[in-house]
């Protein structure tokens, strides 16, 4: 169930996720769990404390305590930051210092919306034409879709850590680190 | 309550001043404008443990700062641009506490001696304003050694031919070597070349109550999770371990408080958002080459040359894929350099002089691998090659890099000054870089580049590419996958990607052509004295790190007599 999308926003931008890091014999996208990911980081301020920086100093993946599911407190000044580059700055006074600014949720609004309601439906080839007409969105969509697969899995997406198994990639390996053999040696 | 010292910022440069300045009994006030990540706030003997491998937080999300959002800056080439062509994140160094040293992958060279006497060594250029420093390496010398033990750094004494004299060893040997620098060290010096182990501010072996770094590859632009890295941690801890120094973060510093010709506080804006105003002795300013201008400016002081002379090194980046995997995500994430292009050699000067230059330096040349993973499928083109290109890996797990790091001549219009319209948060004007390189930069690296293809092809390379930042005009970077690449687009593209910042306050011995003396402190206001790299007067071909931090306890242990 997404968090802040509706569910048919949240079908088109698991079909449109889907055509960026596409499913083979290893895990997409969808699989990992990117919808999810981009889901929550639009919904960040639903939850508290909100989910835009994972704690320290490990995840408990190579030992260590489980720091990364423990978000960090914002300041007022950061939640302001995130609130303005999530939500936008909606016409108040206090985050249009430099004019307004235009936040992801409506960027994926709007988005979602042009790749049109159908998307879901259309052949593969379809679905790439309407992704390269809206690139200015699609540029913004692949950046957060690589976010959301090789990020820590705290973050909502990379789930069970496929995507990292997938290019050989341990991920956060503190406290264990790599042997100076395993830096040095081929 | 007025203290002997306020230092503004907390990174290498204020943290170095705060060290020395307590040790000698002083009380000090350290005023960060940034989150402090880095030590337990209820007990700074302890570390935070908000560091993690973590390249969301730390590479996508602006975890250490700033904002851009919070704190832009502006960009423009020169005045042509209009007011400015962008406005974002301009060489965002961290704000936070432990400043740029958080991020940074801690290679700490020290300049050599003829690195403080350009001007008198090969003489001037035309439109540049190439000068000696009012300091030399010998005076500097025994300041390079104490923070070399104070920071922790790991090296090897005589590796590198080119050096300048030593005092003594390096307080402890240099780490584990990366494959890939095995490889290309190798090859370099086929080519005759001379790499050597970079010494660097990460620990090979316990020192001073941290641990041995255990090469977790999470290191630049990382903060470090278990403090291997000693710059600054280690001073910070220090002063605030006699109990005579007060760290207050989140802390942003609006203007200096004037009398005459003597500083008498600051106003400060605390995290509650409520103004007030401190007192001091003396004024350490350690914002960065960008920030300490943007103090000065803020404070309506107006010497002329505040803010002019920037200089940011010209980067030439020479990438080659090879057939094999090089895990350079192991382990530190440099460990080897040369200096070969900081000499002027027959070459060199035969480039120049058909160039119509008196001479070129080139900087130093790290060996480096690649990236992290969200980085890396930024780079490639979505669709089905997007997985087979991230399993072979060719722009992360088998490239490898030269980058030099070139030497960036000083010309008066390369400046800081305050955006006339652009706001932080705050309310208060950001600053703004005017930055075009002179000549001499694209010549050196046009220059020494080509001589590290051959030693990319000689590894093995199946592909090589040379590209610049700023990306010199008219030319586009190549990318092996089409038009993946997103980072060389715009107006970005002119904005200089390396951190080191150096110039705006240049230090001289003449206040006609200086801001500050040969001890950082002010022509016109004595008791000001600036601690980082706005002071430097050229800004050699080497990171700046370890020498504003040796100017900086040289600066501090001249207040303290």
């Amino acid at each position: 169930m997404p968090i802040w999308l509706n569910d048919d926003e949240f079908r088109t931008l698991s079909a449109a996720c889907g055509r960026l890091i596409p499913t083979d014999d290893t895990a997409g996208a969808v699989e990992a769990g990117v919808p999810q990911y981009i889901d929550g980081m639009l919904g960040a301020f639903l939850v508290d404390p909100p989910l835009i920086w994972a704690g320290g100093p490990s995840s408990g993946r190579f030992g260590g305590t489980d720091g990364f599911s423990r978000f960090h407190r914002l300041t007022a000044l950061d939640e302001l930051a995130w609130r303005m580059r999530i939500e936008g700055s909606l016409g108040m006074a206090e985050r249009e210092f430099n004019g307004p600014v235009v936040g992801w949720q409506q960027i994926y609004r709007d988005g979602l919306a042009a790749l049109g309601s159908d998307f879901g439906e259309l052949s593969g080839e379809e679905q790439d034409a309407r992704l390269r007409a809206g690139e200015e969105f699609t540029t913004v969509l692949y950046e957060h879709c690589c976010e959301g697969m090789y990020g820590a899995p705290e973050y909502g997406g990379n789930r069970d850590t496929v995507a990292w198994a997938a290019i050989d990639f341990l991920g956060d390996v503190q406290p264990r680190g790599f042997t100076d053999a395993e830096v040095s040696e081929p | 309550m007025t203290v002997d010292a306020i230092i503004v910022g907390s990174g290498p440069g204020g943290a170095t001043a705060a060290d020395v300045l307590t040790r000698a009994g002083w009380t000090v006030t350290i005023i960060e404008k940034g989150r402090n990540h880095l030590l337990d706030p209820e007990n700074p003997s302890r570390l935070a443990q908000d560091y993690s491998n973590d390249e969301i937080k730390f590479l996508h999300r602006h975890f250490l700062g700033p904002d851009p959002l919070i704190e832009p800056r502006t960009f423009r080439v020169s005045e042509d641009d209009g007011e400015r062509s962008y406005t974002g994140a301009v060489n965002s160094i961290p704000s936070t506490v432990g400043g740029g040293g958080t991020h940074a992958d801690g290679k700490v060279p020290r300049f050599r001696p003829e690195d403080f006497r350009l001007h008198s060594t090969y003489g001037p250029i035309d439109d540049a304003a190439v000068a000696d420093w009012p300091v030399d390496y010998d005076e500097l010398e025994p300041y390079y050694a104490e923070v070399e033990r104070l920071i922790g750094v790991a090296g090897s004494a005589g590796a590198n031919p080119f050096a300048g004299w030593r005092s003594g060893p390096y307080p402890m040997p240099s780490g584990a070597p990366m494959y890939g620098a095995v490889l290309s060290s190798a090859a370099a010096e086929s080519q005759g070349l001379h790499p050597y182990a970079a010494p660097t501010a990460a620990n090979s072996v316990p020192y001073d109550g941290r641990p041995a770094c255990n090469n977790c590859g999470h290191c630049a632009y990382f903060g470090c999770p278990i403090h291997a890295k000693g710059d600054p941690v280690a001073m910070l801890q220090h002063a605030l371990g006699t109990g005579q120094a007060e760290l207050l973060s989140e802390t942003f510093v609006s203007r200096l408080r004037t009398n005459g010709r003597e500083a008498t506080g600051v106003d400060v804006i605390g995290p509650d958002g409520v103004e007030r105003t401190l007192g001091a002795r003396f004024i350490v300013v350690a914002g960065g080459a960008i920030e300490t201008p943007r103090l000065l400016l803020l404070s309506g002081i107006e010497h002329p040359l505040v803010g002019r002379h920037l200089m940011m090194h010209f980067q030439t980046m020479n990438v080659g894929i090879m057939p094999q995997r090089l895990h350079a995500h192991r382990g530190r994430s440099v460990t080897h350099v040369h200096d070969d292009c900081m000499l002027v050699d027959d070459d060199a000067r035969d480039a120049a002089r058909a160039a119509g230059l008196p001479w070129i330096r080139g900087g130093l040349v790290e060996h480096g691998g690649g990236g992290h993973p969200v980085m890396e499928g930024q780079f490639y083109p979505w669709g089905p090659s997007h997985k087979k290109l991230m399993a072979e890996s060719p722009l992360r797990d088998r490239l490898w890099a030269f980058i030099m790091q070139g030497e960036d001549l000083p010309q008066a219009t390369n400046r800081v000054d305050l955006d006339p319209t652009v706001r932080d948060a705050r309310g208060f004007p950001v600053a703004r870089i005017t930055f075009k390189p002179h000549r001499h930069e694209l010549v050196a690296s046009a220059h020494h580049g080509p001589r590290h293809i051959r030693v990319l092809e000689d590894m093995g390379a199946t592909w090589t590419a040379t590209t610049t930042s700023p990306l010199v005009a008219g030319a586009t970077a190549r990318s092996p996958f089409g038009d993946g690449a997103t980072n060389y687009r715009g107006p970005i593209s002119a904005i200089p990607a390396s951190r080191h910042v150096m110039g705006t306050t240049r230090m001289g011995t003449d206040p006609a052509t200086s801001v500050v003396d040969a001890y950082g402190r002010m022509h016109d206001l004595p008791n000001v004295v600036v601690a980082d790299s706005s002071v430097f007067v050229t800004s050699a071909g080497y990171g700046p790190t370890l020498t504003l931090v040796a100017l900086a306890a040289r600066a501090a242990a001249a207040l303290v007599g």
